[in-house]
């Protein structure tokens, strides 16, 4: 079987979770002999290619021409359909289009009628999550229109990851026939309160939804919104909950500078994580135990909020903020910790429990999460339930046997969710995707 | 006849490098040396040095006419000493003239007369040691950090043996009444205090070099007229010392302002005193009561520019709680930490107050924000009691 794959970045330059998960998912895809065509906006080269082809869709050649030539008409009829409240005809940049616009008005000359060869463009995609972001949305989709063409008769079935690119799925699908995956790793409201979502990205998720053939949700948590607030049909949303792979980490174990115990939060610090319920239990254990720390490591909206509160409290002397970590220092600060908590509000999944589990470290997690599904040996509490969380925290740091017991049994758990499981499942829904399309 | 009363503030703090969670239990050492050390000496080369040689002439032209007042902080004797010695050659070399007085303050630059008495009597007594050893002085006048300055701690500053004591011309404070004259404390009368004339302070200070100010370009006749047709008997200008080719810099022509004005103050038949001086010869005319604590910073002139957000109260509070225990443990290494750790200067990074004084804040601010102030020194913090717990 043949995928071609949109998604949106690929490691190693990622900036969110996104990312990781498309590597662990392709890599078990090709165990369970499934080709990859991934298609990513600004594709670096330096991308680790034994599992997935990856194509570069800033290397693919839109061509635009006189509705003379034969096909590029074509083209251009199939993907006419996506409509985006944007003046960019055809998709090029707004200073382009507004010196365009100027010669137009001065000589009255159709610059989209050009005379002669086909007008080749090349975009150039910035690729990074930015303010341009439903633009390049837009741009993504033009190209996914042409990505598909050149491929045709080399794949069976389109997955596109996440709403950035669902609409080049469903291009993609328009332009080839074949049916269209989509995969929700989040959803509009795991974003911000519900009441306050983004109603464009709630739109293009919707659309993307209903043109779908199957639905895949990374927990049963996601799969609920999905169902209740998109009003998508349950029979084809299918939860495929992700798994988790590991670099080998062969770093030394870093010298651990305090004698306390350290119980660590890391994430955004946003809304959606729960930041400031962390604090609240932090400053309840310190009333009881002297000889922790707590560390909050990222960075976010939330984070001077989150000082001012710790200061507040008085306990800023034990409470410590270690800003964004890059590379190493993540690794490092999971294998400094003792208990690991994700308070998160809402999660879709939530892989970070899971890289904590892998450095032996007991984690609490809410039953907000899309991990508290797939996980039996960590400690789960009300996102809210900060006496819970205080308890769970004070009984990791005080008794030792307990302690072990998640550590030894966490890791086991950890290990034995392997994306070759997930992409097994991911296959299924695949076949089940190109029956419903055959019929 | 009129007394113009110059005193000059020397400090530097001692700046922390970027110390990380990770940092702590491993690295005990806090202090960016770099920077410590490039700042210092560019501001010996562009303002302690060309000063200091610009009074020696000053008062040696003038024979004893001219005066002025110093004081210098134990944290920016440190760094005289570890990286510009010959300022501090220069500064004994002034001293030698009898022309210059030098004024007791805290060693550190420090908050502690807003924390206890004790930890207050401490800072001054190692700063008036310290000057007896620097400078072979010991000193009759007082100036508490950033004038800082309250009823109480006027009794505790007159217990230790002062006869005056530096303060703010604020207005919230004073009212109708006029900084040109001597006070005294409210408690008892003995105190006698000098009070800043804020307006002609700054504009040397802050406005010299603005040319959207009205009076620009600031002249030595001009101003010394204005001290001139001041009403009363004296005239304090009391500003940074770093005013002189740092604030303002040489360019600004400030060095030739301060060259020409004691010949044009003189010629007006204004008579130039130390501070002691000053209040010796000139009878108070009332009590000063002032039972919050005010200083000279910031348009409120009050102390909410250290001790004005949660993050500030939080630090001092978490800071001075360790006062016990560095006491108890009498060791070297701790007290030198313990000095720069009370810099004052710490705390005002971590202000969040932004509006009219956020140019002089952010001026001063080596951080990006008062939340990273914060969220640094209190892993230093955090680190150095640690290891006073291991003692």
């Amino acid at each position: 079987m043949r995928v071609l794959m949109f998604g949106w970045e690929f490691p190693p330059h990622i900036a969110g979770g996104l990312g990781t998960a498309c590597y662990g998912m392709t890599q078990g895809l090709a165990r369970n002999d499934v080709e990859v065509i991934f298609v990513m906006p600004k594709a670096s080269g330096d991308e680790d290619q034994s599992f997935v082809k990856v194509v570069n869709a800033s290397d693919i050649e839109a061509r635009y021409c006189d509705s003379s030539i034969e096909g590029a008409d074509d083209i251009m009829r199939k993907i006419s359909f996506i409509h985006i409240d944007s003046n960019m005809v055809p998709y090029i940049s707004p200073e382009e289009w507004a010196t365009y616009r100027e010669g137009y008005e001065r000589t009255g000359k159709k610059f989209w009628e050009r005379k002669g060869d086909s007008w080749t463009q090349r975009y150039t995609f910035s690729g990074k999550y930015g303010a341009n972001i439903m633009e390049e949305v837009a741009r993504y989709a033009v190209v996914a229109a042409e990505v598909a063409q050149q491929l045709e008769g080399q794949f069976d079935v389109i997955h596109a990851h996440d709403w950035l690119t669902y609409f080049a799925g469903i291009a993609a699908k328009r332009v080839s026939g074949k049916p269209l995956v989509v995969h929700m790793h989040a959803t509009s409201f795991d974003r911000s309160s519900s009441d306050n979502i983004d109603t464009r990205v709630y739109e293009i998720e919707r659309a993307g939804m209903a043109a779908a053939d199957m639905v895949i949700a990374v927990s049963n948590l996601t799969r609920n919104i999905v169902i209740n607030k998109y009003n998508i049909e349950p029979e084809k949303v299918v939860a495929v909950h992700n798994a988790v792979q590991f670099a080998e980490n062969d770093n030394p174990l870093p010298k651990r500078g305090v004698e306390d115990k350290i119980v660590t939060f890391l994430g955004r610090i946003t809304f959606q994580k729960g930041p400031d319920y962390f604090i609240e239990a932090a400053a309840k254990v310190l009333q009881r135990v002297p000889n922790v720390r707590f560390v909050m490591a990222g960075s976010g909206d939330m984070m001077n909020h989150c000082i001012r509160r710790a200061a507040q409290l008085g306990i800023s002397d034990r409470f410590h903020f270690t800003g964004f970590l890059k590379g190493d220092d993540v690794q490092k600060m999971f294998q400094l910790s003792d208990v690991y908590v994700m308070p998160s509000v809402s999660e879709p999944f939530g892989i970070s429990p899971l890289e904590a589990m892998r450095s032996n470290v007991p984690t609490i997690i809410s039953h907000q999460s899309g991990v508290a599904e797939v996980l039996d040996y960590a400690v789960k509490v009300n996102y809210w339930d900060v006496d819970a969380m205080a308890d769970s925290i004070y009984g990791l740091i005080t008794y030792p046997a307990l302690a072990k017991m998640f550590s030894e049994k966490g890791m086991d758990e950890v290990n034995n969710l392997k994306w070759i499981n997930a992409a097994a499942k991911i296959k299924t829904v695949y076949e089940q995707a190109i029956e419903k399309c055959n019929k | 006849m009129k007394t113009v009363c110059f005193y000059f503030q020397v400090h530097q703090p001692w700046r922390l490098k970027t110390y990380r969670f990770f940092n702590m239990g491993n690295d005990h050492n806090y202090l960016d040396d770099f920077t410590n050390r490039a700042i210092m000496q560019k501001v010996a080369r562009e303002c302690y040095l060309p000063m200091n040689a610009l009074l020696l002439s000053l008062i040696e032209e003038n024979k004893g006419a001219v005066k002025c007042s110093f004081s210098i902080t134990g944290s920016a004797v440190e760094q005289f000493k570890a990286y510009a010695p010959e300022v501090l050659d220069s500064f004994k070399k002034l001293a030698e003239t009898g022309c210059v007085e030098f004024l007791g303050e805290t060693y550190s630059h420090s908050l502690s007369s807003l924390y206890s008495t004790d930890e207050f009597k401490q800072e001054v007594k190692l700063h008036t040691a310290m000057l007896k050893e620097e400078f072979g002085v010991k000193p009759t006048a007082f100036r508490n950090t950033e004038l800082i300055y309250s009823d109480s701690i006027a009794q505790v500053v007159e217990g230790m043996g002062f006869k005056t004591m530096l303060a703010e011309g604020a207005k919230h404070i004073l009212g109708w009444k006029s900084p040109n004259f001597v006070y005294t404390d409210a408690v008892d009368n003995k105190l006698r205090l000098l009070l800043r004339n804020y307006k002609l302070s700054d504009d040397i200070a802050f406005r010299f070099s603005n040319e959207g100010w009205g009076e620009w370009p600031l002249t030595a006749d001009k101003f010394a007229g204005w001290v001139a047709s001041e009403t009363g008997d004296v005239v304090n200008l009391f500003m940074d010392y770093e005013t002189f080719g740092e604030h303002q810099k040489a360019s600004t022509g400030i060095f030739d302002f301060m060259k020409a004005l004691p010949a044009a103050l003189l010629a007006h038949g204004i008579e130039f005193a130390t501070v002691s001086e000053a209040s010796k010869k000139l009878q108070p005319v009332a009590v000063l009561h002032c039972p919050h604590a005010m200083s000279w910073a910031d348009e409120e002139r009050d102390v909410t520019a250290w001790l004005g957000n949660d993050l500030q109260n939080e630090a001092f509070g978490k800071l001075y709680a360790l006062a016990p225990r560095i006491k108890k443990a009498k060791n070297k290494d701790f007290d030198y930490v313990w000095h720069f750790m009370q810099n004052s200067d710490h705390f005002y990074y971590m202000a969040t107050k932004w509006l009219s004084d956020g140019d002089v804040h952010s001026y001063f601010n080596p951080y990006g924000s008062a939340y990273e102030a914060f969220i640094n020194y209190m892993n230093v913090l955090a680190d150095f009691e640690i290891e006073l717990n291991k003692l």
